[in-house]
Parts: C-alpha cells; sequence; structure tokens
C-alpha cells in the first residue's frame, strides 16, 4: 500500500461531496413525495355505512378510499363452512373469528390481492368470491384457497356505531 | 466509414457550416454509405421512424381537446369522437398508430434476431434499441389509460399492482404511484404528463440509436462486413431513400387499412363503458402487443415469481449479444439456428395467443410450456448452438454472392464451375 498522507484537499473534497449529496438529496425529495397521497386524499378516511336494509345472504359493495369495500351479511351455514375449514389446508392461515368479529357480519376489501381485481361474489370452487382475471379463488370467509393470489382479502378497520351502522376507517 | 470532409458551395453556407457543422451532418446522412444487399426487411427503421413522428403530431393535436381530469376525461375523448373536426381521425391513426408502431418494432426486432444485427460490434444499438421498446411499452400503457374506460382503469389497477409484488416497499411504491389508495385523479393526471414526456425520450434515444449504427454501418443479409465500400455500399440517397419511402407507402395501406375500416378491431369494447371502481370487467386482456409477457406473467402461480420472470423475459434481450456465442451473424447460413428462429417465432406467437385466453385448464398448460421453451431458447439453446452448429461457408463479400446469384460460395462457386 502506498502511504499516501490525507491532506487539506481530500478533506475539502469530501466536505463538498457530503454538503451536495445532502443538498441534491433535499431537493428530489420534494419532488418524489408530492407523489405520494395528498392530505385531501388522506382526509377521505372513514366511511359510514347503513346495512339495516341487508338480510341474510346479500352483500354490499361500498366505495371507501376509492377501493370497494364488501359487506356481507353471511347465513349460518357459510358460517359454519368457514368455521370448519382446517388452518393447514389455507396458503394464509387465519381464523374466521379473527377475521369476522361478530360472525354473521364479513366487511373486507373487495380487492384481489393478487393484482387488484374485484372478485365476483358467490362465484368460485369455495362459494365464496371469486376473481375472473387471473383465476383466485375465495372461501366464505374470503380466505385465499385456490389461484395466484398470495393473501387472504384484506379486513380494513371497522367498527358498529350502532346496530345498523358500519364505521369503516 | 468514409470521413470525408465536406465543404459547402456558397460563402454563406461555408461561413454557417463553420460555426454549425448542419450541412456537413446532412452530407455524411445522404452519402452514408448503405450495404448494397439490403432487403426489405431493412426497411423497417425508417417506418418506426414514420410511426414515432405520427404519434407525436397526432398526440400533441389530442392533447389540445383532451381533459385530463376522471370526470372529464371519458367524456372529451366522446368530444374528441364527435364534435372536434376530424378529431374522430387523429385519435382513430393515435389509437391504431400505437398498434402500427409495435407491428414494425417487432418485425424490426426480428430481424436482428435473424440476422444477428445485435452481435459484435452493434451491442450499443442493440440495448438503445431494448430501452426504447420498454419506454414504447410504457408511453402505451399510459396512453390505454388516459380515455378512463373499463380497460383503462383495470388495465392500470393490473399493471401498477404488479410492483406491489415487490417485498416489503411493494404496497408503499404503489400507492406512490397512485397518488392515493386507488387508481384515480392523481393517477391520471401523472400519468398523462408521463405519456406527453416519454414520446421525447425515444426521440432523444433514437438520435442515439442511429448514430451508434453509423458508426459500424449498417448489417446487411449476409452478415459480414464491408470488405470494400466502393463495391460493396451504396449511397443512403438516393438509393435506401427511395427503397424505404417505397416500403413506407405500402406500409401505409395497412396503416390506413385500420383506420379507415376496422378502426376498433385492435381495441376492446369495454373501454367505451366508462371507468367503474366497483366492478372489474369479465375479462381483462392487455392490447396485442403485451399479450406474450401477460402470458408469461400468468403462466407461473406465484405472484412475485410470474412478475420476475414477466420482467426477464424482456430483460434477457439486452443480454442476446452475449449469450450468442457463434461467431456468424446471419441465419443464412446457420442451418440449425435457424430452425431454432421459427420454433421462437411460432412460440411468441403462441403466447400471444393463449396471453388472450383465460388463464385456465389447457391454454395455461400451454403457456407454462412456451414460457418454459422461450426461456430454454435465450439461456441454453443459443449459448450451446454457438460451439456445435456446423455452420456453412460465408460468402468473400458483398459482392460475391450478388455477382455470383447465390447467397452461399459454395454454391456461387459451383454455379460457376457449371458455366464453365
Amino acid at each position: 500500500m502506498s502511504e499516501k498522507k490525507t491532506k487539506r484537499r481530500d478533506f475539502l473534497f469530501t466536505a463538498t461531496y457530503a454538503v451536495g449529496a445532502v443538498g441534491v438529496g433535499a431537493t428530489v425529495w420534494p419532488m418524489i413525495d408530492q407523489m405520494n397521497p395528498d392530505a385531501s386524499v388522506k382526509a377521505l378516511a372513514s366511511t359510514e355505512v347503513d346495512v339495516s336494509s341487508l338480510t341474510p345472504g346479500k352483500t354490499i359493495t361500498v366505495l371507501w378510499r376509492g377501493k370497494p369495500v364488501f359487506i356481507r351479511r353471511r347465513t349460518q351455514e357459510e358460517i359454519s363452512d368457514a368455521k370448519s375449514v382446517k388452518m393447514e389446508d389455507l396458503k394464509h392461515p387465519e381464523k374466521d373469528e379473527d377475521r369476522a368479529k361478530n360472525p354473521e357480519w364479513l366487511v373486507m376489501l373487495g380487492v384481489c390481492t393478487h393484482l387488484g381485481c374485484v372478485p365476483l361474489n358467490d362465484k368460485g370452487d369455495y362459494n365464496g368470491w371469486f376473481c375472473p382475471c387471473h383465476g383466485s379463488h375465495y372461501d366464505t370467509s374470503g380466505r385465499i384457497r385456490k389461484g395466484p393470489a398470495p393473501t387472504n382479502m384484506e379486513v380494513p378497520k371497522y367498527e358498529f356505531v350502532n346496530a345498523n351502522t358500519i364505521k369503516i376507517g | 466509414m468514409s470521413e470525408h470532409e465536406y465543404t459547402p458551395k456558397s460563402k454563406f453556407g461555408k461561413w454557417f457550416n463553420d460555426r454549425l457543422p448542419l450541412l456537413s451532418l446532412a452530407s455524411h446522412l445522404t452519402d452514408y454509405p448503405t450495404p448494397k444487399n439490403l432487403n426489405y426487411w431493412w426497411t423497417f427503421g425508417g417506418i418506426l421512424t414514420f410511426c414515432l413522428i405520427t404519434q407525436i403530431v397526432t398526440g400533441l393535436t389530442l392533447a389540445m381537446h383532451y381533459i385530463a381530469h376522471a370526470d372529464m376525461a371519458f367524456e372529451s375523448v366522446e368530444h374528441i369522437m364527435r364534435d372536434v373536426n376530424y378529431g374522430w381521425l387523429i385519435r382513430y391513426i393515435h389509437a391504431n398508430g400505437a398498434s402500427m408502431f409495435f407491428l414494425a418494432v417487432y418485425i424490426h426486432i426480428f430481424r436482428s434476431l435473424f440476422y444477428g444485427s445485435y452481435k459484435s460490434p452493434r451491442e450499443i444499438i442493440w440495448i438503445i434499441g431494448i430501452i426504447i421498446y420498454l419506454l414504447m411499452m410504457a408511453a402505451a400503457f399510459m396512453g390505454y389509460v388516459l380515455p378512463w374506460g373499463q380497460m383503462s382503469f383495470w388495465g392500470a389497477t393490473v399493471i401498477t399492482n404488479l410492483f406491489s409484488a415487490i417485498p416489503l416497499v411493494g404496497e408503499g411504491i404503489v400507492t406512490w404511484l397512485w397518488g392515493g389508495y386507488s387508481v384515480d385523479n392523481p393517477t391520471l393526471t401523472r400519468f398523462f404528463t408521463l405519456h406527453y414526456l416519454i414520446p421525447f425520450l425515444i426521440l432523444g434515444l433514437v438520435v442515439l440509436h442511429i448514430w451508434a449504427l453509423h458508426v459500424p454501418g449498417n448489417n446487411n443479409p449476409v452478415g459480414i462486413d464491408i470488405q470494400k465500400p466502393s463495391k460493396d455500399t451504396v449511397p443512403f440517397h438516393p438509393y435506401i431513400v427511395i427503397k424505404d419511402g417505397f416500403a413506407l407507402l405500402m406500409f401505409m395501406i395497412v396503416f390506413a387499412f385500420f383506420v379507415f375500416y376496422t378502426p376498433n378491431i385492435l381495441g376492446h369494447a369495454d373501454n367505451y363503458i366508462e371507468a367503474n371502481p366497483l366492478v372489474t370487467p369479465a375479462h381483462i386482456v392487455p392490447e396485442w402487443y403485451l399479450l406474450p409477457f401477460y402470458a408469461i406473467l400468468r403462466s407461473v402461480p406465484d405472484k412475485l415469481l410470474g412478475v420476475i420472470a414477466m420482467l426477464s423475459a424482456i430483460l434477457i434481450l439486452a443480454a442476446l449479444p452475449w449469450l450468442d456465442t457463434s461467431k456468424i451473424r446471419s441465419a443464412v447460413f446457420r442451418p440449425l439456428y435457424k430452425q431454432f428462429y421459427w420454433i421462437l417465432v411460432a412460440d411468441v406467437l403462441i403466447l400471444g395467443y393463449v396471453g388472450a385466453m383465460p388463464a385456465e385448464g389447457l391454454y395455461l398448460l400451454i403457456a407454462r410450456v412456451a414460457t418454459a421453451y422461450y426461456f430454454l431458447h435465450f439461456l441454453v439453446i443459443l449459448p450451446v448452438l454457438g460451439y456445435t452448429e456446423k455452420t456453412t461457408p460465408v460468402p468473400l463479400s458483398i459482392t460475391e454472392p450478388v455477382l455470383g446469384g447465390s447467397p452461399n460460395l459454395a454454391m456461387a462457386k459451383n454455379k460457376e464451375s457449371l458455366k464453365e
């Protein structure tokens, strides 16, 4: 190794690069971050839905943050179907109790976790949902059973404001 | 390539050229020595330039009437179709022009594959070409989103969701791309901006593509270097200009057929329904020119691996100059490669076909076999073939087969001995 002394000039170069890099970073970041969701988009964070008209076996789809949310009032048969599934049969193991706090009501994002299409109701090999885009099958708890989707349909944060109203978000 | 000095005749011309050598550049372009055996497959470079200019001009005029807002985009496109003077014509040229652009670029790429145009010393031309091709796909995809129909919306959703396959940061990237929690107005406005920008990036890369081409000069159907420029080449103008011009006219007949007789045959009826985030169309299909890659994406059952396979299928082309180990450029002298070349053409066409079909049953099986073969061609067949294939003798010069009446030296020799 050649012996090279660190000189004043080397220090100046390093200091210049460092300050330059910080300056470039500070300039570029606003240009990148402006593309993230803006304040008006974030402000639409929650939606309240009246579910009094739903009879068992019916689903409504509402829009929350530009995305469809499925609200399904499940039949007794569907609930027992969903509860009887063994965990080892699931690609993304989640208990039905954890997905539907009140077993009669299933609330989840109606977005296929593969590439974002909206799955169809009462279709597919597991009597739940079927995504027409690339053939993912979901069960009556919205869990992925067959096809390319990696995970179950997402359950958003929601609560019952009263017996007839669900607040999503 | 001859680097001759050019002196303008007029005094003003000389004065100007000394300060900005535009006239020297024009002189280089007109005198540019071109192999005299180029066939019609070599006319697609000029045709592609025409396609790019057409898209830019029609795009600029459409942008004067289009409104990039989620509430108004769909209506403004209908307004262009019904109210704007000749709006229907300009939009149909632009929409079909994208398909014509891809038709020409695929012929251009497969010409390179057949005649080995990507090989040394033309690797940089080839790689710039691949970048142009990638930008073309980005521009086409974003342009398809702008009418804000059902296919626009759901195509945008599916394609942007490809990024969610990236571990850890995927979801964040998708939200960033959307500017929200789903494809919506912020997505539309940024896609419009980028759709406007990309053609000019392509234009800049085309200049580099041609510049890089003018260093070694054109490849040619026999794939050997120019020996004597005076014997083997003709000046670009008028010989190639006329030939390119004739081919362009033929191409424009096909173009005009689509624009005037079947302007919607390459599109999807679903895109005349306004975007609805609550309903996905029963069958989402990309435009025809993306179908082979779509088939590769769907043939892999895992999300991340599917995306990787699809991207690799395109990026593997950039490595082609090093994957093809054969020193012989033209397939004319490579009896085995020639057969594998046509199998690859068939393979890509099959991928395109199954990409348009539902991903299930027999179609899925075919897609998987065709995907495997696609990678096999580039990763195994090409490298091995370079070492094992017995090639036929190449002619000594470009002129020889032209004068001998056959591209093959041995055949040309035989013919001459027959004459004697």
